[in-house]
């Protein structure tokens, strides 16, 4: 079986570092976006007819700030997936060193 | 033991040493690394030193061992990991040292060039053997040609069988000769025409190319070469032929006669090819063990030879006395290592078996001595910066402690993110966590050593910038709110300012926090959520953030004015607190400190409700210097000139007034009054020096020379009476002059250095727009994408986003803000009292010396 090593020992650290912090922060923000945050009013694809067309004010926007939650949170599970394939190669890259020396 | 204050107490002592144990107490010093030693014999030639021999026995040793280093790393031999520490071997020992390693180079230099002589042979016998097998295809080739071919006279050879070759020639009584053999392949054509022009025909050259590369006997190196057969005809030819071949360097080798003989010829090659591969591979295997074997004395012969030219380099510094009996060395120790260095001498004395013990003896100096401060690991980095600057002078106030909380924070305030302040933490931490581990601490990149060593200083910058995080309420460029906004907007509709109307017809509203209900209150902690949705946000943290750059920066020059008092006491130059240090305070004060309280005032007297009324401080502070405080003006300036309080301009005028007179004050006081004190006060000054020489006694009892000093009474270890003494000769002009200059640089300084603080704004201000716009550009792309490719689009642009923030705001940022915040402490903090003259200590250590092989990667 050919070796499942496809990157050296820092790139699977760089891996590691930042699928931990998209876990942290993306899991964050999709708690901020379903919480219906105003401060993230401006990253929420609404448009000028959502507010005046709108006919329960304002669920329509809230609607929108519930899929973008979900958006960070399905964001975080991939990173969660990308976590785990660097803890992967950091274990091989740790265990061809031993090997070695 | 104020030691990181101010420095520690140095003193100068004499060594005498016993000539049979110097080395051994040196070595002793070395291990410890107590004192520096002075050059006793500074016109004297390194060549022309005591113990010149042995440094050139010992660099000799190194130059073998740097061939050995050198010839274990070629064969790629690793050297055992060991943190031993051997000491310095005694002389006797050295000559075994020695021995071995002039054993060890002869050996290894027979080896290496009996190995490539063998390695030599080898090719040849290989370009031999190609050669035969290639010249017996021309042989046969010619022969499978058809007989049908042309015949020519001269040369029946070509076309007949190679029975008949030699035959048919002896019957044409012809001498007809072979020269065999290799040339590179690029100069084959030259080759062949030379041949032809010179022979003209008499030759005929048949060559073919070698498949292989092959290795050159003379360079190793892989060429291509071509083999070539050249039969000529008559013996003059073959002069020339062989000339031309020389020319070409090519390499000869005798052709065989006849089929028999090459056959015998090409046996005997393989045999003796194979003889030598096996006697070369046994020739290596040899070499790699010697090698191995020396790998694993040779760090503690590198260790052993290091410590042994550092002590007779020292050695050479010291100077005999006028016994001839022992050496005298001359050394720099701080006051409260005197018992340790006792010790060691004793220790040495007993190591070297001598009966008469060697001591140490303190003595009086008028020279400065170097500048020690202790520091540990984690005081050590910013030691580093301040010294970076420059050493401190002896015993004045050191920067350092004040540094460790300054120097952070107001880096935090240029910096100011609670997401970057706790990514940088981490990183720190991780650094700190893992400070033993060999592989982090031992790396050769620069770049990385540098932000090792400041580790501490990086997570200090974290955690504070963590703090003005929340203060500024900035994280990633978003507000968090943590406990709830103190504006209210649904007030602005019950009050029934805003209705539907209102927010149809207008693009921007302003929240008025006149209106009942609006302002709840200030947010409990930082700057209130609210901000980051307004669209005149930058106008109110650009005044809040200018303010604040101002009130630090007052704040913390006066804290360096202050502190120079420190210094001033401590040298006993009462004088200097009244001529020197009050005038400056006065003028800083009255000047800006008064400005800080108008700050403090507009901010704290005025609401929202006067707010159309509040006054410009700029322009009531101009007014201040030009006196304009009471002029009438016309109504629609009346609200900015109106007093921000009753009484402001006669308070006003009054510390204009204090101000400039305490200019002249600081630039006459000091020169005028040292002058006064050398011509008129002969007859105190005298009843001074005498209480200064009864004061010094009681301090200074150990020092044993002192009592030829008290008859002569001019000598002083103690810098504190420098400044009066008589012995110096005070000259008026230069005095003035430099206090002139210290007074215009301290004035126009006021007003630079304060405006220079500034900076902590501009900073601040453009981390928070880089920010701003890194997740407008970046993450607000992935987030607003609503389609289903939304989050498959959302992955990378977060790690885009990551990586962009770790790259220009964390590294870019970073080193911005460190470098502008370590200006500030250099310039503008640090010229209020510093000066920063001194030497540093660097006392006599083995670990402190650096090692060459290191240096060059060897070990």
């Amino acid at each position: 079986m050919p070796s499942l090593l496809f990157c050296g020992p820092k790139m699977a650290a760089c891996g590691m570092v930042i699928s931990i912090w998209g876990v942290i922060m993306l899991a964050m923000l999709g708690i901020f976006f379903s919480a219906n945050s105003a401060v993230l009013i401006e990253d929420v694809p609404f448009t000028e007819d959502d507010i005046r067309a709108d006919t329960q004010p304002p669920q329509r926007i809230y609607a929108l700030y519930r899929q973008v939650g979900i958006n960070c949170f399905i964001a975080a599970a991939v990173y969660v997936a990308v976590g785990a394939i660097s803890l992967c190669q950091v274990r091989l890259n740790k265990r061809q060193e031993y090997m070695v020396t | 033991m104020s030691s990181l204050l101010r420095g520690e107490e140095m003193c100068l002592a004499q060594l005498f040493l016993q000539s049979g144990s110097a080395y051994d107490c040196i070595s002793e010093l070395g291990e410890l690394g107590l004192v520096e030693f002075r050059d006793l014999n500074p016109n004297v030639n390194s060549f022309q030193r005591k113990h010149v021999n042995e440094i050139k026995k010992c660099e000799e040793m190194e130059r073998i061992l740097g061939y050995l280093l050198r010839e274990i790393k070629k064969a790629d031999i690793s050297l055992p990991e060991s943190d031993m520490n051997p000491v310095s071997p005694s002389p006797k020992h050295i000559m075994t040292i020695m021995e071995q390693l002039q054993r060890l180079e002869v050996e290894l230099g027979e080896v290496t060039r009996n190995k490539e002589k063998l390695q030599k042979n080898l090719l040849e016998l290989t370009e031999y053997t190609h050669m035969l097998r290639i010249t017996r295809n021309f042989v046969q080739r010619s022969a499978e040609r058809e007989p049908l071919q042309v015949q020519y006279e001269e040369f029946p050879f070509l076309e007949k069988d190679t029975r008949m070759d030699y035959s048919s020639m002896q019957r044409l009584g012809a001498k007809l000769g072979f020269i065999s053999g290799l040339i590179q392949r690029a100069k084959i054509e030259a080759f062949e025409r030379m041949l032809w022009r010179v022979c003209k025909g008499y030759t005929i050259l048949s060559y073919a190319e070698v498949e292989e590369y092959l290795e050159d006997p003379d360079t190793g190196e892989p060429t291509k070469s071509v083999v070539f057969l050249i039969s000529y005809w008559g013996d003059q030819i073959g002069q020339k032929v062989k000339k031309i071949c020389d020319c070409y360097h090519c390499h000869l080798y005798p052709y065989p006669s006849n089929n028999d003989e090459r056959n015998d010829v090409v046996e005997g090659l393989r045999t003796r090819i194979q003889d030598l591969h096996t006697v070369l591979h046994r020739t290596e295997d040899y070499l790699r063990q010697v090698l191995i074997k020396a790998s694993e004395s040779v760090y503690t012969w590198v260790v052993q030879v290091k410590k042994m030219k550092a002590i007779y380099y020292i050695l050479n510094l010291c100077s005999f006395d006028v016994t001839n009996k022992c050496l005298i060395a001359e050394v720099w120790c701080p006051v409260n290592d005197i018992p340790k260095l006792r010790r060691a001498l004793e220790d040495g004395s007993r190591k070297s078996g001598a009966t008469v013990p060697s001591f140490v003896n303190r003595i009086p100096t008028t020279d400065t001595p170097p500048t020690l401060i202790r520091t540990n690991k984690f005081t050590s980095g910013f030691q580093n910066i301040v010294d970076a600057y420059g050493v401190g002078s002896y015993r004045e106030v050191n920067p350092a402690p004040f540094t460790i909380i300054t120097f952070p924070f107001l880096f935090a305030v240029m910096f100011g993110d609670l997401g970057h302040g706790i990514i940088m933490s981490l990183f720190a931490l991780w650094m700190v966590r893992y400070e033993n581990n060999r592989k982090l601490k031992n790396t050769r990149n620069e770049i990385w050593n540098t932000f090792f060593e400041g580790r501490y200083i990086i997570l200090m910058m974290g955690l504070f910038s963590i703090y003005t995080g929340l203060i500024y309420n900035d994280c990633f460029s978003k507000s968090l709110n943590i406990f709830g906004s103190g504006w209210n907007v649904t007030a602005m509709f019950t009050a029934k300012v805003w209705t539907t109307e209102v927010l149809k017809g207008n693009n921007f509203l302003t929240l008025d926090p006149d209106v009942t209900g609006v302002f709840k209150g200030p947010y409990p902690f930082g700057i209130d959520p609210i901000w980051n949705l307004a669209s005149n946000r930058l106008t109110f943290l650009n005044s809040y953030k200018m303010k604040m750059s101002v009130i630090l920066g007052i704040i913390h020059m006066s804290f360096g004015v202050i502190l120079s008092t420190y210094n001033h006491r401590y040298f006993r130059k009462r004088y200097n607190l009244y001529l020197v240090f009050l005038p400056e305070l006065l003028f800083l004060l009255c000047l800006f400190g008064y400005l800080v309280f108008m700050i403090f005032y507009k901010w704290l007297a005025f609401t929202a409700k006067d707010s159309k009324l509040a006054p410009s401080i700029l322009i009531h502070f101009i007014n201040m210097f030009l006196m304009q405080g009471d002029a009438k003006q016309p109504p629609e300036q009346g609200k900015a000139m109106e007093p921000l309080y009753p009484g402001q301009t006669g308070l006003q005028i009054f510390l204009v007034v204090i101000a400039v007179l305490s200019v002249p004050v600081l630039l006459l006081g000091k020169p005028v009054y040292l002058r006064w004190l050398q011509n008129g006060g002969q007859n105190r000054l005298g009843m001074y020096r005498g209480y200064e020489r009864v004061r010094r006694n009681s301090d200074e009892e150990l020092c044993l020379l002192r009592s030829e000093d008290m008859e002569e009474g001019n000598s002083h270890s103690d810098p504190s009476s420098s400044g009066e003494h008589l012995s110096k000769e005070f000259n008026f002009a230069d005095e003035f002059l430099h206090q002139a200059i210290h007074t215009i640089e301290y004035c126009l300084g006021c007003v630079s250095n304060t405006a220079s603080y500034l900076r902590l704004w501009a900073l601040s201000l453009a981390h928070a727009q880089l920010s701003e716009v890194l997740w407008a550009m970046v993450m607000r792309v992935g987030l607003r994408m609503d389609t289903a490719l939304g989050v498959v689009f959302l992955v990378p642009v977060f790690g885009l986003f990551a990586v962009l923030t770790v790259s220009i705001l964390l590294v870019m940022e970073g080193l911005s803000a460190f470098l502008h915040a370590l200006r500030l402490h250099w310039v503008e903090f640090q010229n209020k009292f510093y000066s920063g003259t001194g030497v540093k200590f660097c006392p006599f250590s083995f670990s402190l010396l650096p090692s060459s092989f290191e240096h060059d990667g060897l070990l």
